[in-house]
């Protein structure tokens, strides 16, 4: 009797850990897509509209100041910070959701 | 009160509250030592990131240079802060997750070999004490510029006062100064642009007036009426390639350099560390934003005050006569015609303007009372020491922990340690004040240096080391060596045997992106073809990857009381 105990104890053992392997990757995948998601927006930003789409976004004007040029000087550095700070809220759902 | 008076207490105010703040914070432990005991809450680490990432350079040049390039300067402004989110994303977290000392900590441990570690340790040493070089040189100008000291004794000043603290302090005592010099440098940056964007526009908020008044369209009118570029005309100087090579350059390199890294080992969890890294880049912001608007501002200003008005008239400006007297501001009416003439070309052009000049400057030409120019002051030396001592800790900690501890006796006590981490301490201030006294003639040609090294080691193997699992030991190092080699031998090649731009035109100071994919290009390769890396160490990247176990207090990322 006490042989079946163990044997059912460490199949639900070794259930236990492929959860948690499979947990830990989900988690894992979870965030690279949000890693990724997060830097094509950064890349668009600083070198896209920052630096290759100058010059056609500098025939736009905002306020007082050529588009593209405000971008280069200010907008891309905000776009930053936001970033930044979304990818830390974001992964704290995540280790709400993924953590036990 | 004059304004030497008013700089002198300033100064002396500020000295002593670094110096109070140091011996508060002294430490007896190597983790009190080398990561602030990881007792730093994710809001003061940001400020005193942003105090360790703003040298002296970023205070009183940027804004000069970019005043200067226009557009083209926004390879600074968008390089010295796009980086902060690869490190927020890519390297921070982890790396605070792994939780050891240093860079070539990590390196070590994730290439299980001492080879790697080595090469860590030489990148890290070489690129921090090219860095710190400059900003020894820096106390010394502010030093002789505004209170008349003897450039070498303003050198000495300022390495007794960073000795004190980092040697007792270590990284805590270092951690809580940067706090406070971060204060400091951010009003004395802050209060002289309010002023000219009020004086110039009739909105004090710098960032707000610089996108919503007329200023730069009238800017680029006088730009174009004196025979100059747009000031908003992209890629006057610099081709469309070469910005994009180097702001890639400076973004990485950014990311790479250890003593920013180091500085996310000092916050208590994974997740402060993350929270972090936004609030470093929100302070550095608050400063990029502003830097420039007043570089618009200074140069619209200076043209308008200064050009095309007779002798006698720019005689009649104080603070025209007193920067003139410094050198730092020159006329010189070529052509007799009792004008001074500001023209593109350096032959015929009546004006010479240091770019130092645009952010030291402000003040007197806004009418500012002399306490804000002592302000002004002040806050250059707290970026030039707050930079200087963040450096001071990774060579400090490279030789006492990587070099000594981790390699040549491993059974060191804790008080052995500490101790060869203040002797570190001590002798690497020793070497930044010789070299501050003797500046060599290529610190400005090797800054570039710094970043393109940064670049090209250690930001893709640690990438690679976290989100690649086959990375292994022979790729990690063939591929630091290779892109290490190429980079220097590019930007020796180019700055000093007059080698041509031969990779696409790229200038030096962006070479760091091409050494940076030929790194991970190497890396990836060899991984492949040597054997894969052994369990523990894959089990160490599983363990990077997983979320933290539950309980993080909230006052890990600064919502409860600093303390």
């Amino acid at each position: 009797m006490s042989g079946s105990v163990e044997r059912y104890s460490s199949i639900s053992q070794e259930q236990e850990e492929q959860a948690k392997a499979q947990r830990i990757r989900a988690y894992w995948r979870a965030n690279t897509i949000l890693i990724r998601n997060l830097l094509i927006v950064w890349g668009f930003v600083s070198l896209g509209c920052s630096i290759l789409f100058v010059p056609l976004l500098n025939h736009i004007s905002l306020g007082g100041v050529p588009l593209g040029f405000w971008m280069a000087q200010q907008g891309s550095i905000f776009t930053f910070v936001i970033l930044i700070f979304i990818y830390a809220i974001q992964m704290d759902k995540l280790d709400r959701k993924y953590r036990k | 009160m004059s304004v030497e008076a008013w700089t002198t207490v300033f100064v002396i105010i500020s000295f002593i509250l670094y110096l109070y703040i140091g011996w508060r914070s002294r430490v007896k432990d190597s983790k009190g030592f080398f990561v602030a005991d990881r007792g730093v809450p994710a809001v003061a680490n940001g400020a005193a990131t942003a105090a360790d990432w703003m040298s002296a350079a970023s205070f009183i040049s940027m804004a000069g240079i970019i005043s200067f390039l226009g557009y083209d300067g926004s390879i600074y402004l968008m390089g010295w802060t796009g980086g902060f989110v690869l490190l927020a994303l890519l390297l921070a977290p982890y790396l605070r997750k792994f939780g050891k000392y240093t860079v070539p900590d990590f390196v070590g441990d994730r290439y299980y070999s001492v080879w790697a570690r080595l090469v860590a340790v030489v990148a890290a040493i070489f690129v921090s004490l090219t860095y710190v070089a400059g900003q020894m040189r820096g106390v010394g100008i502010v030093f002789s510029r505004f209170l008349q000291v003897d450039i070498n004794t303003g050198v000495l000043i300022g390495m007794v006062i960073v000795a004190f603290f980092a040697v007792l302090g270590g990284m805590k005592g270092i951690t809580w100064t940067q706090v406070a010099q971060y204060t400091v440098l951010i009003f004395a940056y802050l209060i002289p642009a309010f002023a000219i964007a009020l004086i110039l526009t009739g909105n004090p908020i710098p960032q707000v007036a610089f996108g919503f008044s007329d200023i730069i369209e009238k800017l680029n009118q006088v730009q174009v009426d004196l025979g100059f570029a747009e000031y908003t005309q992209p890629f006057a100087n610099k081709s469309m390639l070469d910005v994009l090579f180097i702001t890639i350059a400076l973004m990485v390199g950014t990311a790479g350099l250890p003593h920013v890294i180091v500085r996310f080992y000092t916050v208590p969890s994974t997740r402060a560390a993350r929270y972090s890294a936004g609030w470093a880049l929100l302070f550095i912001a608050i400063l990029y934003t502003t830097a420039p608007a007043v570089s618009a501002f200074a140069r619209y200003n200076l043209i308008d005050s200064l050009h095309n008005k007779t002798v006698t008239e720019i005689q009649q400006l104080d603070w025209a006569t007193k920067w003139e007297n410094t050198g730092l501001l020159g006329f010189d009416d070529k052509n007799g015609d009792g004008r001074i003439a500001l023209t593109p070309e350096e032959a015929t052009s009546e004006i010479t303007i240091d770019r130092d000049i645009i952010v030291l400057s402000t003040p007197e030409v806004a009418n500012l009372a002399p306490w804000v120019i002592a302000l002004v002051a002040a806050g250059g030396l707290a970026a030039a020491l707050s930079t200087a001592s963040g450096l001071l800790l990774v060579i400090s900690s490279s030789i006492a922990h990587d070099v000594y501890y981790r390699i040549i006796n491993p059974q060191a006590s804790e008080s052995q340690r500490v101790m060869v981490g203040r002797v570190m301490v001590g002798f690497a201030i020793a070497i930044a004040g010789y070299f501050g006294v003797n500046p060599p003639g290529f610190v400005a040609e090797v800054v570039a240096f710094a970043f393109g090294l940064a670049a090209a080691s250690f930001f893709p193997v640690i990438i690679l080391g976290i989100f690649d699992k086959r990375t292994n030991r022979e790729g990690a190092i063939a591929g630091m060596i290779i892109g290490l080699a190429f980079t220097a031998f590019y930007i020796i090649g180019v700055k000093f045997y007059g080698m041509s731009t031969w990779f696409l035109g790229i200038s030096p100071e962006g070479i760091g992106t091409v050494g940076m994919v030929i790194n991970f290009f190497v890396t990836y390769i060899v991984s492949r073809l040597t054997p894969p890396p052994p369990l523990e160490v894959q089990e160490m990247v599983e363990h990077l990857r997983s979320p933290e176990p539950d309980g993080a207090p909230l006052s890990d990322i600064g919502e409860e009381q600093l303390d």
